[in-house]
């Protein structure tokens, strides 16, 4: 590879010479790393300067530098730090529930042709239901508590994790198996060595977009019934037309997301670095 | 280089049941596939060889004559519909771990280093991982893999792959290496390297070896006999003994001796339709 000269302020390039590929610093092979800070920098910068000028008015649309203060405010409060420590509470234990559920139900439903024989029907049809429909039901049942919204949580992270688990215990090579039986390879030895590893990138990619789903659901369930929460600070601030809060809100649950995404990838890219370059359903 | 824990001379003492000179034995094999809506098909018929203790064999045939069902057959996959098969005086009627086995591609496990892959059938079969380890290494130091121990996979050319493949084959130490045309994926250049390695492997090892290939002179080089199958039902045409001793040559490839056992075999096919 010839070294191309550094352009600008292009980070010092380490030697790719490495057996784990590492994304590279180099701007002419990835100038997504200059080209995504420079979009978000002029759509924020558009969006201060221009909307003025254009019409819209700041109690409709608030300024960047507003939201910016709003979320300064709600940082330095103790009451926005309960009502974002709920919301992760109810993710977290419903997003655990729903996935673990998930690999247990999609190993047993890959594995047992008459598990799955019965229980896919069924699976189908739940799956046709919009689950956030459900979340009213389950406020009554459940009550205003955090319950409810565990639920809601689960029940939402739980289906792209089973489809990933059983397509994903599903998708093992034929001929892996054939050498493997050859050599004498029981069925357990044959899930454990090659339809285990071969189902790990699935596996997370149902870990990924679940996490994501968790958290929605959760939300989803403080709007229906709550007295905290973001989901309750959302609707609060929207009752109170503080439009510049409602956005501090959704920057807040935006990074919550985006820190779980990465938080997996980097799991991901240590227990299952093999598939890096695959891409695999709904990832 | 001698590995110690190699090979007919060296290893432990064949099961006394076992006949030195029928040490595969396949006697009235039939295969018949039935499917279920339609005629049975005759994919074998009447085959009967036996193969000596550490001699090499090589089966070649148009495509669809059964060559590799023959070699599922032996390998244990598949259940045959009438005759005997026995390897090591051992009734094949699944998978045995007298055999080693290598593929068309060589099948490695990406998240598997080397060492790893080529100790899969020792984990399998519960065999002790210490010792096997150190053979592990043995092996991969004799196909020129030292030093790639910990790498994985993907980091390697697929000769090497495919050598490494061969190593996993060996490691458990198996009356039997079947080949399932192991070099067809690889280019013309490597493949004519992995036979003179082969050969190489086969000499210091000494295990009995069955190789299904398509490529004749592939098979004329390689082998102590060359068994030569005709299409559907695939039986025997011939049995070819290549006496053209040893150690053998790449050169030899081009010898009169050799075109002749070429000819010889490719008369077979001549009107059966081509080879390949």
């Amino acid at each position: 590879m010839t070294t191309t000269k550094a352009s600008g302020k292009a980070p010092g390039k380490a030697p790719t010479t490495g057996t784990r590929r590492r994304p590279r610093l180099d701007l002419r092979e990835n100038p997504e790393f200059a080209l995504v800070p420079a979009v978000f920098v002029i759509v924020l910068l558009g969006w201060e300067y221009l909307l003025g000028p254009l019409g819209v008015e700041e109690y409709v649309l608030p300024r960047p530098s507003q939201i910016a203060a709003s979320l300064g405010d709600q940082l330095s409060d103790d009451l926005f730090w309960g009502h974002l420590w709920v919301t992760l509470k109810e993710s977290l234990a419903g997003y655990l529930i729903g996935v673990v559920t998930a690999l247990v139900l999609g190993t047993l439903i890959s594995q047992i042709r008459l598990v799955e024989r019965t229980l896919m029907p069924y699976i189908v049809a739940f799956q046709t239901v919009p689950k956030v429909a459900l979340a009213p039901l389950f406020v009554v049942w459940f009550g205003f508590g955090i319950t409810s919204k565990i639920v809601m949580a689960a029940v939402i992270s739980f289906f792209p994790m089973l489809v990933n688990v059983i397509e994903g215990l599903r998708s093992a090579d034929a001929d892996r198996i054939q050498m493997l039986t050859v050599f004498g390879a029981s069925r357990s030895q044959v899930f454990r060595m090659v339809r285990l590893p071969t189902a790990l990138p699935f596996i997370f990619a149902g870990l990924d977009i679940g996490i994501v789903f968790a958290i929605l659901g959760a939300v989803v369930g403080e709007f229906i019934g709550a007295k905290e929460g973001l989901g309750y600070l959302l609707l609060q601030t929207n009752y109170n037309f503080d439009i510049s809060g409602m956005f501090a809100v959704l920057v807040v649950l935006s990074l919550l997301g985006l820190v779980a995404h990465f938080l997996i990838r980097a799991v991901q890219r240590r227990f299952a670095f093999w598939a890096e370059d695959n891409r695999v359903i709904g990832a | 280089m001698a590995i110690k824990l190699l090979g007919r001379r060296q290893s432990a003492p064949a099961p006394v049941t076992a006949d030195e000179e029928a040490w595969i034995e396949i006697d009235g094999l039939q295969k018949f596939y039935r499917p279920r809506r339609s005629e049975p098909t005759h994919a074998l018929s009447d085959i009967g060889f036996t193969v000596r203790r550490g001699e090499f064999v090589s089966v070649v045939g148009p495509s669809g004559c059964g060559k590799t069902t023959l070699l599922k057959i032996l390998a244990g996959l598949i259940p045959r519909s009438e005759g005997t098969v026995k390897i090591a005086g051992r009734d094949v009627l699944k998978p045995i771990p007298e055999v080693g086995m290598v593929f068309q591609a060589a099948t490695l496990l990406p998240w598997r280093t080397i060492l790893q892959n080529v100790m899969v059938p020792a984990e399998v079969q519960r065999l002790d991982a210490s010792t096997h380890r150190e053979r592990a290494r043995d092996l991969l130091k004799m196909v020129g893999l030292e030093g790639f121990e910990d790498k994985y996979p993907s980091e390697l050319s697929g000769g090497m792959q495919q050598r490494a493949g061969i190593c996993r084959a060996l490691i458990h130490d198996p009356a039997v290496l079947l080949m399932d045309e192991p070099f067809g994926a690889l280019d013309a250049m490597t493949r004519e390297h992995m036979n003179v390695e082969l050969l190489r492997i086969w000499r210091e090892s000494g295990q009995t070896i069955v190789f299904v290939t398509h490529s004749i002179s592939e098979a004329v080089f390689l082998s102590d006999r060359v068994i030569v199958l005709s299409s559907r039902p695939g039986r025997i045409a011939e049995i070819v003994p290549i006496e053209l001793g040893r150690p053998r040559d790449i050169s030899i490839v081009s010898s009169d001796a050799a075109g002749v056992y070429v000819e010889r075999i490719r008369e077979h096919f001549n009107g059966a339709g081509a080879i390949d």
